[in-house]
């Protein structure tokens, strides 16, 4: 809200204070999403301390008999020794593996992981080909994530940037607090996804449970099957040219697409009417905090 | 947090106590506090087996005059048996303070367990026809080697291992849970129970027990008080979605069955493997993969979703 003052806050719309506040996704901004548009600007792509890995360069792990930690410890130092590429074997649920990953790198994975796998990553592509447990590529930041068969609950929670992808269904509360990315989905999503959504975009083919959309601030869900409830706040919005051209962009992309295409999508918004926020305060109260 | 695990092969008996034994100790990290399993082997009809506690770990420690009080007790119970004229046909101790006893009896089986519980410091673990329940302080493994469950044969079980967050870590805390008046019914929970006083009140009215302060009780007395009525397994478990306050997912065993609920904001997880002959469940994957470590397909059931198994 630089450069705004209170007086003229008072003076808009509630459309105007929207986006002068910077709060839609009309005004995107920040690290995760500069680098989704601006994919020239070859300093975004990687941390000054990143190490440099080349793509053929390439090196498998089995896990068997090794603690998370160790896995982890084993696919850092792959990456130290320039391999761009790491193939993880024989995983079987474990959790917490390839978290914080923040350079470049294709990671695959043949097998299952359990829970937070891929999470705080900026940048890797990987390929899990067998299900994930609770909270996959939680907070990511970019790079693009492929689950082969199911995910369960929190898929993509606060998620920044970057393509998460299931084919298969998953649990409740997907994309749960996103503020970027997008999220798309094969199959069934459960309850109280995209509660309280901020920014970015969900593509679920199948359908959808109850309270889809609970409280979301901002951001596009869109639905192929069935809802069985809004959530408080979402409603239903006109799906646009723009809409089913970005839909059948990214659902190729990932060969999800539709027998039927895109037109039946229904595209889910914040209806925006529990917005309340610090500009409409008054200035006393701004003060004090 | 806590950990449930269930399986049941279909028409066929395996090697159920190893099984449970693998994935509970996989979810160790889920709760280190104590485990428990509830394991149906072939039902022995016409007899019963008891399991029944007559001490905690910590009266264990409580000095070497606790030794005399706990043989009297043992005693004690004996004696009750005989008075009910139950015939003891096998008794085994794994622990000094946990019996398992075979018995054939005739009469009211509730009344003798009412009996025998009225004893201080006496639980029984399980009765039934079929139902072998081990609760224990320690991981899988330990309580497992200690009861020597190894080499149980049975066709389904249930187990859990605990963290404990409402009640204290002790034996009587520890699940699964049995309640009569339904025999060999048992009950593993992950969750909270929101209306815990609401509903044992209500459960303590129509003449229930409660053995702990521990909220996952409730969900056995309330399925066996369902079940004693007449109500489905499947009926019960979709009653507790809309009766029941809280997250929760849980499973229930019954002689030759195994179900699941889990409540309306699918709170708590639950992971789901069906081949045609085997059904396997537990809070993480990891679980399932120390039975089946091939590459297998696996599903997360929904909020409100019951399912129940047949042997």
């Amino acid at each position: 809200m630089a450069g705004v003052t209170d007086s003229e806050l008072q003076a808009m719309t509630q459309e105007q204070r929207v986006e002068a506040l910077g709060l839609t996704t009309e005004q995107l901004f920040g690290r995760s999403l500069l680098i989704e548009f601006n994919p020239d600007e070859e300093e975004r792509y990687t941390y000054p301390w990143a190490p440099d890995v080349f793509y053929n360069k390439r090196v498998e792990i089995d896990t068997d008999g090794l603690t998370t930690t160790e896995l982890n410890n084993k696919m850092r130092a792959a990456m130290e020794e320039g391999n761009g590429t790491i193939v993880i074997k024989n995983p079987r649920g474990m959790h917490s593996v390839g978290v914080g990953i923040l350079n470049r790198l294709t990671l695959e994975v043949e097998g299952s992981l359990g829970y937070f796998a891929v999470g705080l990553i900026d940048g890797p592509n990987v390929r899990i080909k067998g299900r994930v447990g609770w909270s996959c590529g939680e907070n990511m930041m970019s790079g693009t994530v492929v689950i082969e068969k199911n995910a369960g609950s929190t898929f993509g929670a606060a998620i920044r940037g970057g393509d998460l992808v299931c084919r298969g269904s998953v649990g409740s509360r997907t994309g749960i607090d996103m503020k970027g990315g997008t999220i798309i989905v094969g199959g069934d999503t459960g309850a109280l996804s995209g509660f309280m959504m901020q920014r970015g975009r969900m593509i679920v083919c199948g359908n959808a449970g109850k309270n889809l959309g609970d409280s979301m601030y901002d951001g596009t869900i869109f639905i192929g099957g069935d809802i069985k409830s809004l959530g408080v706040d979402a409603v239903h919005a006109e799906l646009t040219d723009l809409d089913k051209a970005w839909l059948t962009r990214k659902l190729q992309q990932y060969e999800l697409m539709p027998d039927k295409g895109v037109d039946h999508f229904h595209k889910i918004v914040a209806g925006k009417q529990l917005w309340n926020y610090d500009n409409l305060e008054p200035n006393e109260k701004k003060l004090i905090l | 947090m806590c950990g449930i695990a269930g399986l049941i092969h279909k028409g066929k008996s395996s090697n159920v106590g190893s099984e449970m034994t693998a994935m509970l100790q996989a979810l160790k990290h889920r709760g280190p506090d104590s485990t428990g399993f509830a394991v149906y082997g072939e039902p022995t009809e016409g007899d019963y087996i008891m399991r029944v506690k007559c001490a905690e770990r910590e009266d264990m420690e409580s000095g070497r005059g606790f030794t005399e009080v706990l043989h009297k007790r043992i005693a004690d119970v004996e004696a009750l048996l005989a008075e009910h004229k139950a015939v003891v046909k096998a008794k085994e101790q794994a622990t000094a303070y946990a019996l398992r006893y075979l018995i054939s009896h005739d009469g009211d089986t509730e009344d003798m367990a009412r009996h025998i519980e009225e004893l201080e410091g006496v639980e029984i673990l399980s009765l039934g026809n079929g139902l072998e329940l081990i609760k224990d302080l320690g991981d899988a493994a330990v309580v497992s080697d200690t009861y020597g469950l190894g080499d149980f044969q049975g066709t389904h079980g249930i187990g859990h291992t605990r963290m404990a967050t409402e009640s204290d870590v002790d034996i009587r805390s520890a699940h699964p849970y049995w309640a009569f008046p339904y025999n060999d019914v048992s009950v593993v929970h992950n969750g909270q129970i929101t209306n815990y006083w609401i509903k044992r009140r209500q459960m303590e009215q129509k003449g229930h027990r409660f053995m702990s302060n521990c909220d996952s009780e409730l969900l056995a007395v309330y399925t066996a008080d369902n079940l004693a009525n007449g109500v489905s397994l499947e009926e019960s478990l979709k009653r507790s979605i809309d009766e029941i306050d809280g997250v929760f997912t849980y499973l229930v065993a019954t002689k030759d069955q195994l179900g699941m609920a889990k409540d309306t904001m699918a709170a708590k997880p639950l992971v789901l493997y069906e081949s045609d002959d085997l059904i396997a469940m537990a809070s993480e994957e990891v679980a399932i993969r120390a039975i089946l470590p091939e590459e297998i397909d696996t599903t997360d059931p929904y909020d409100e979703e019951v399912r129940v198994w047949q042997a």
